[in-house]
């Protein structure tokens, strides 16, 4: 089924030409228009929370109480979560420290997709090509990670790492971030080395190559592609996540979701300064989600649909 | 030099045991056989930081381990049976399994009709296909955070909105009538696209050939419906539903930040419950008994589902 969906790439269009037989083609375009209908509602429930979002990021404060479409757009919101209180007298910033979470959720995103990179490319490639006793034992340990409720781990993990010191560090939240990266790389990686053909390798080595070179210069460039889009999909779950850094972390490494939810909890006024933290926390999001669409479903899935 | 490639070739092709590491070939030398646990060494590593902590967690749930009781002795199942008899867990195993299936049975009904809808190759659709993953990517702790917003009945807009229809009052998340229904219509916003990606990657993997025939034949678009696309999407579905259901038996964010559980213990479910025993009232061994159960039902109902799975690939295999 698999194999079918990559040669047939061509969509099966039911609307148009497909499944549905009408007789007049008056009924065929009022149907059409329907659909069209009924696609643009769904579509205004999903976007427009996002639009109403940039809407309100961009009212000033006396404005903000009005539900006025029209309204004469400030950035004042956004200077005030990135400058800061001091540069802007009378607005107020209730989060001036706003950037530092910013560049929390970057440093502890980007490293725990490094490390779940570093270590999880050799692990997917010994699971897709070596036989070994235990294997499908372990891979199944490491999918388990993604469907295990995380305050099972959480809990105990807050009195270690109290014990230990790992409490609010980065050394602690990125170990435990690859409770998230970790399992999402090892699996759609190892999909994509399956994907390869064992005849390459064998061809290579007969050339000559080493056993370590098939793998650094061949099959590494194969699967690039396919790593670039997991490891970016892995970058976006480590960023999306809260339940660790809330528990596991405290003020020196809260991320932007952690942060965003305290802003609404202690001040009640700024909404507007809320709605503009939020969307520069969702815009990296958004753009990545954008680059790697493609491999998007195969990402989601774990390799288990290779959309 | 040629022939030596010539003879590493013919080994191969004798010996295919000698390309694949296998540490149970008595044939390969040991750092041969090793390798595949070398190469998968520092994974493991970091998986037993991982795993310590879980069994840990089995195991505190058989004491009474608080943090005003450091000196904890095991007591057996005592907390699972203290919280079998607590009305408490059965309101929370309600709002759990409410939680979980309406979600996902309204994310994989709206998310069917979005699929089949984006399904052909307009302009719009081709637009609204990218568009479409914008709520999925956010993180749900914002999206929740944008919907508690636009429920705020200061500078919210829905009740605005709700006023043409005389419904200015509407309490949302605030109301214990409507909480529910409140933290899963955020949901539904979130995660409909999980299921219309996965289902439109079923979509536009489908074969022509039977679609045709059915056209020639004469069939009715619900026939072929029946008979064609929904067997065949079948294996999608399913996959859709057991991340959807999964994920939402232990979904913490979104109840967390629209209410924290509340209004009173209304939205209470399973994590939510874990997460004030264990972590704010320190009481581990019971908070943990909570996160247990769930673990376990979270189990027994992937392993249903994976044999499902299983039925409607071959299922599909064969048409």
């Amino acid at each position: 089924m698999h194999g079918a969906g990559r040669c047939a790439v061509g969509m099966v269009d039911h609307g148009a030409d497909g499944g549905i037989n009408m007789e007049s083609s008056a009924r065929n375009r009022f149907i059409q228009s329907l659909l069209t209908v009924i696609m643009l509602i769904y579509f205004a429930f999903a976007l427009f929370p996002i639009v109403w979002m940039v809407l309100i990021s961009l009212k000033s404060q006396p404005e903000l109480f009005t539900t006025k479409f029209v309204f004469k757009p400030t950035i004042e919101s956004y200077k005030a979560i990135t400058i800061g209180l001091k540069y802007l007298k009378g607005t107020g910033s209730f989060r001036p420290d706003f950037p530092r979470f910013f560049l929390n959720s970057i440093i502890i995103s980007t490293a725990s997709v490094a490390i779940s990179v570093i270590v999880g490319v050799p692990a997917a490639y010994a699971l897709a090509r070596f036989k070994f006793p235990g294997k499908e034992n372990l891979a199944f340990t490491f999918l388990s990670f993604r469907f295990a409720p995380e305050l099972s781990v959480i809990i105990p993990l807050s009195i270690l790492y109290r014990r230990f010191g790992l409490y609010d560090t980065y050394v602690g939240i990125i170990w435990v971030y690859q409770l998230i990266t970790l399992p999402l790389l090892i699996w759609v990686l190892r999909g994509y080395f399956e994907d390869i053909s064992t005849e390459i390798e064998q061809a290579a080595m007969t050339d000559g190559y080493t056993y370590w070179e098939v793998f650094w210069k061949i099959l590494l460039p194969l699967i690039r592609p396919g790593l670039a889009a997991s490891a970016l999909l892995a970058f976006v779950f480590a960023w999306n996540n809260f339940i660790f850094a809330m528990i596991l972390g405290g003020g020196k490494v809260q991320t932007v979701t952690v942060a965003a939810l305290s802003f609404l909890a202690s001040e009640q006024a700024h909404y507007n300064q809320m709605a503009a933290a939020s969307l520069i926390s969702a815009v990296p999001q958004i753009i990545l989600a954008l680059i790697i669409q493609k491999s998007l479903v195969r990402g989601l899935t774990f390799g288990a649909v290779k959309g | 030099m040629a022939s030596t490639h010539h003879n590493v070739s013919a080994e191969l092709a004798i010996q295919p045991g000698r390309f694949v590491p296998d540490p149970r070939d008595l044939r390969q030398p040991l750092s041969v056989r090793v390798r595949p646990y070398l190469i998968i060494g520092p994974a493991l590593l970091l998986t037993v930081g991982i795993l310590y902590p879980f069994g840990l967690a089995v195991y505190y749930s058989l004491t009474n381990y608080t943090l005003s009781n450091p000196n904890y002795s095991f007591v057996g199942f005592l907390n699972y049976k203290m919280l079998l008899t607590d009305p408490e867990f059965y309101h929370s195993a309600k709002v759990t399994l409410a939680y979980a299936f309406s979600a996902t049975a309204v994310e994989t009904i709206l998310g069917l009709g979005v699929a089949l809808l984006l399904n052909r190759e307009t302009p719009l659709a081709r637009v609204l296909r990218t568009v479409m993953i914008f709520p999925l990517m956010i993180a749900p702790v914002i999206g929740t955070l944008i919907w508690k917003l636009m429920m705020q009945p200061s500078v919210g807009i829905l009740n605005y909105l709700l006023g043409f229809i005389g419904l200015s009052h509407f309490e949302w998340a605030a109301a214990p009538q409507t909480a529910l229904f409140s933290v899963v219509l955020v949901d539904v916003w979130i995660y409909t696209p999980f299921i219309s990606l996965l289902l439109l990657a079923g979509l536009q993997s489908m074969p022509k050939e039977p679609f045709e025939s059915a056209r020639v034949d004469g069939g009715s678009a619900w026939f072929t419906f029946k008979n064609l696309t929904l067997p065949m999407l079948a294996p999608f579905l399913i996959i859709a539903v057991i991340f959807r259901l999964i994920d939402s038996l232990k979904m913490f964010d979104v109840i967390y930040a629209m209410t924290g559980g509340g209004p009173g213990q209304t939205l209470m479910n399973f994590p939510l419950q874990a997460y004030y025993y264990g972590i704010l009232y320190m009481n581990l061994s019971y908070g943990l008994t909570y996160m247990i159960i769930l673990w376990a039902i979270v189990y027994l109902i992937s392993q249903i589902l994976v044999v499902y799975w299983g039925k409607a690939q071959q299922r599909a295999a064969g048409l």
